[in-house]
């Protein structure tokens, strides 16, 4: 029963691992591995503009298949990986990044939940300081002690 | 006047509520991406042609006079669509239209002009699909206004229309031939 239950666990944490199939065809493959290798993480970042939120690595339309062809060929022209985000942001704007880089204009997208995050604790926190000061733990006076008793004495009673 | 302050988060949920409405509701497409090359010049190219009665496309002929720049193809759907109203604006000669096939087979595409007819001063073939690449499109029809100077001043994606024409690429003409007249 155990073990039956083990079994279960393992094949339901091996399904839920997604194993991403690529695009990219064999033909496409660099021979050089490790020019292969930084081609893939690039094209991980780079998105399909037609299908928008797919990476070119995991896209099979054509656009995509013509940007991993020009990643790689410039790869092997021995670019760097920001002369290759360059050149794609010149053409397709900052867009064709799935990580939008970090600037100006995109501080609130990188920043704002932190920053909400933050002001939400500090709130809490303050909340629950200036509630205590409301609700001081005063002891009971002597009269609601005598109504205590008089309840308690009558349940024991009853 | 203090219980004002609950209003904060709620003031807070209306404005990102409007500001994400909006677009929605004037029917704006948020996979229409805005154009990474607006106010910059056009990149070189050198396509050849696609008839034998008209040259092909290079830099020095889209210089020199405002005029579209169409990307088509004979296996788009969207470009069919177009087609009528390309050959209205050329009948009209309102703005010459130079024409780039897209990833087309030739003869597909001479086809494509004998049987819809060819609205275009000039056509070149982007064959590989490179030219596409080096002006941003990302997918077929695309059409650009250019500029005498040869920069990019407008980009519309999908099929052009009468009323997007007059709506969007009519006033930048006017204003264009405005500044160069004066």
């Amino acid at each position: 029963m155990v073990k039956n239950r083990l079994f279960i666990l393992i094949l339901a944490i091996l399904a839920s691992i997604p194993l991403n199939a690529s695009a990219v065809e064999p033909s496409e493959i660099l021979q050089n591995p490790q020019l292969e290798l930084r081609a893939r993480n690039l094209s991980q970042n780079i998105r399909c503009l037609v299908c928008q939120n797919q990476s070119i690595d995991d896209s099979n339309a054509s656009l995509a298949k013509d940007l991993r062809k020009i990643v790689r060929e410039q790869l092997v022209s021995g670019a760097s990986d920001n002369e290759i985000y360059d050149f794609l942001i010149a053409r397709y704007g900052d867009f064709i990044l799935l990580r939008p880089p970090v600037k100006a204009t995109t501080y609130i997208l990188w920043y704002g939940p932190l920053f909400i995050f933050f002001a939400g604790l500090s709130l809490s926190v303050l909340f629950l300081i200036r509630r205590k000061k409301i609700l001081p733990e005063e002891p009971l006076s002597p009269k609601e002690q005598e109504e205590l008793s008089s309840l308690i004495n009558r349940k024991e009673e009853g | 006047m203090r219980k004002l302050i609950y209003l904060g988060p709620l003031l807070f949920f209306i404005i990102t509520a409007v500001y994400f409405a909006l677009p929605i509701l004037k029917g704006k497409d948020p996979r229409i991406l805005p154009s990474a090359m607006i106010e910059k010049n056009i990149p070189d190219l050198n396509l050849p042609p696609l008839l034998e009665t008209k040259p092909g496309i290079d830099k020095q002929a889209l210089m020199g006079e405002i005029q579209l720049v169409n990307f088509f193809s004979s296996w788009c759907g969207p470009c069919r669509t177009e087609h009528d109203f390309l050959m209205s604006v050329s009948k009209s000669e309102i703005i010459p239209i130079y024409g780039i096939n897209y990833k087309d087979k030739q003869n597909a595409a001479k086809a494509w002009l004998l049987d819809l007819g060819d609205p275009y001063e000039r056509i070149g073939r982007d064959i590989d699909g490179r030219t596409a690449i080096d002006w941003g499109v990302y997918g077929v029809p695309e059409t650009y206004l250019i500029d005498k100077y040869g920069r990019i001043q407008y980009r519309h994606v999908g099929p052009l229309s009468e009323s997007i024409f007059k709506e969007k690429i009519s006033p930048i003409i006017k204003a264009l031939r405005k500044q160069t007249n004066g």
